[in-house]
């Protein structure tokens, strides 16, 4: 479910002191019985890093050209925020751990695996997943590739997959089958329709849809 | 992850006073290590230092010396023309290493201070002297079949992951650091340390000292190179065994040679011996058994990585016909 997807989660022009001092007057009873306020509010003005523990942090982001101000807490994944904060599920979490790919998707156009960063480090950052793949009804060519070539099986890495895939064609590593299975060797599919996948993007490669 | 505070410096000289006030603190840059080992619990920072904004993405020719910038990303660095045509050992071994996705976030800084992918390291619930020091080495008596053949103690016989670090450590970079205190410069070959009886400490860099560059000095070797990474699968695994061989060669004779190897050790690991018996020396297949066999002179191995001496042996081998066939 979507929790914190509201751009008016966040004042939008405060600074950051002045924000976080809102937020430690807002905070609740509970909060504020427990972590003895005034000398959380002190520590907040002399050193913000504590507040930070608490709290969550203003974030600015661009998600598949929907620029948005949202809140996080500083440990959270820009995987975790697109998928539990935003409902943007296609984007799958496999290993949570950098090993299988599942995750990709591209910052500023470059592919990247979203366990490993947290949101609050790509701020201004421009975030494309596989839901913004599409143009409206009109699948991405590399989609089309995929179920033309039958480039899945399970589906679970599928978006990861082609996420990749068309980070790869970009990059100009679709040279050959060789280097198409180097470059996307960072996604695993555990179905193994390795070969399908190949052949999805050696064919956008031929067909000249990608640049 | 447990939660943590989290500061952006927009200074050098911010990032460094960040990490003087809070010790248990780190720095992070691509994140692709240390976010793994804080979702593990294998360490817990309370508070993040964020140094992307700190202006260390330059690559730059000075002179003699190629300039990289701490911050530079693996991709970018692999695919940078002066790389590729004046370093290409460097290119090479970063196209070796991790996925694009992982290049795409993973620094040169970030790279150095990657921590060993030691199963017990990894596993809070095993001893580990690194993790944990004092607390015994699950690996010796375990399974250790990833683990180091050379340079290891009864502490630790861990492995440094790297790729590119063999290939740093082989062209004779240095590391430029900043502290409190100002800048210095450390040997490439001398910021990795072996476990001895400190393997908490994977290098001689200072709590509060931060990375900012690394340099590599202009040499011949744009031709005669190979980086051969042996591993389990053909792509994106840690390496079993890798060799760096950089070599000039000139009338049929080896003018100059440098040899590193990944895999084996707690460090990038040279071989100077081996160097050594090749200089001014035919580049033959015989030569080169010879050398091979120095190189694996003293190799120490446990109860599942004795394959690994062997697989050294013939490794070497096989890059150095590769370089000098290049």
């Amino acid at each position: 479910m979507p929790q914190e997807n509201k751009p008016s989660s966040v004042p939008p022009k405060k600074d950051k002191q002045e924000a976080r001092r809102d937020f430690l007057k807002q905070s609740s009873a509970v909060m504020a019985l427990a972590l003895a306020p005034p000398l959380v509010l002190k520590a907040a003005q002399h050193d913000e890093a504590i507040a930070a523990v608490f709290e969550k942090m203003p974030v600015n982001l661009e998600i598949n050209g929907k620029k948005m101000q949202l809140s996080v807490e500083p440990r959270v994944t820009l995987l975790d925020l697109l998928r539990e904060q935003l409902a943007l599920t296609g984007t799958k979490k496999g290993c949570d751990h950098g090993q299988c790919g599942a995750c990709t998707v591209h910052v500023n156009g470059q592919r990247i695996n979203s366990c490993l960063t947290l949101a609050v480090m790509q701020e201004g950052k421009k975030i494309t997943t596989i839901e913004g793949l599409s143009s409206g009804d009109q699948l991405h060519p590399v989609q089309e590739a995929f179920i033309r070539h039958d480039g899945f099986q399970c589906g679970y890495c599928t978006p990861g997959q082609i996420m990749s895939a068309v980070a790869c064609l970009h990059e100009g590593h679709a040279g050959s089958p060789e280097q198409i299975r180097e470059f996307m060797s960072g996604n695993i599919c555990r179905c193994g329709a390795y070969d399908n996948i190949v052949n999805a993007i050696m064919d956008v490669k031929n067909g000249g849809q990608i640049a | 992850m447990n939660p943590f505070s989290y500061v952006r410096p927009n200074s050098l000289k911010a990032a460094i006073d960040a990490m003087a006030r809070d010790h248990s603190a780190r720095f992070i840059a691509g994140g692709t290590n240390l976010l793994d080992l804080m979702k593990n619990g294998v360490t817990l920072p309370e508070k993040l230092i964020d140094i992307n904004q700190l202006p260390l993405r330059e690559i730059r020719q000075d002179g003699n010396t190629l300039h990289i910038g701490a911050l530079v990303l693996n991709s970018n660095l692999a695919a940078h023309e002066l790389v590729k045509t004046q370093h290409p050992l460097l290119s090479e071994a970063l196209l070796a290493g991790a996925s694009q996705q992982l290049r795409n976030m993973a620094t040169v800084g970030g790279n150095m201070m990657q921590r060993t992918r030691c199963s017990y390291f990894y596993d809070t619930s095993m001893p580990c002297n690194k993790r944990q020091p004092n607390s015994g080495c699950g690996a010796i008596g375990g399974i250790n079949r990833m683990h180091a053949i050379f340079g290891a103690s009864d502490n630790c016989i861990a492995v440094h992951p790297s790729d590119m670090c063999v290939a740093l450590a082989a062209l004779d970079a240095t590391v430029l650091v900043a502290g409190p205190k100002g800048e210095r410069r450390i040997p490439f070959t001398d910021f990795h340390r072996l476990p001895g009886n400190t393997p908490q400490l994977d290098n001689n860099l200072a709590k509060n000292e931060l990375i900012t560059a690394v340099e590599i000095p202009t040499h011949p070797f744009t031709k005669h190179i190979c980086y051969l990474k042996v591993r389990d699968r053909a792509s994106y695994a840690f390496a079993l065994v890798s060799v760096a061989v950089a070599m000039d060669i000139s009338d049929n004779v080896i003018r100059n040679i440098r040899i590193a190897m990944g895999g084996v050790a707690h460090k990038p690991w040279r071989l100077p011996d081996a160097e050594k018996a090749l200089t001014g020396k035919a580049p033959t297949s015989d030569n080169f058994r010879l050398a091979a066999n120095i190189a694996i002179q003293g190799a120490k191995t446990y109860a599942h990585n004795g394959f690994k001496k062997d697989l050294a042996f013939n490794s070497i081998q096989t890059a150095l016909l590769k370089a000098a066939t290049a």
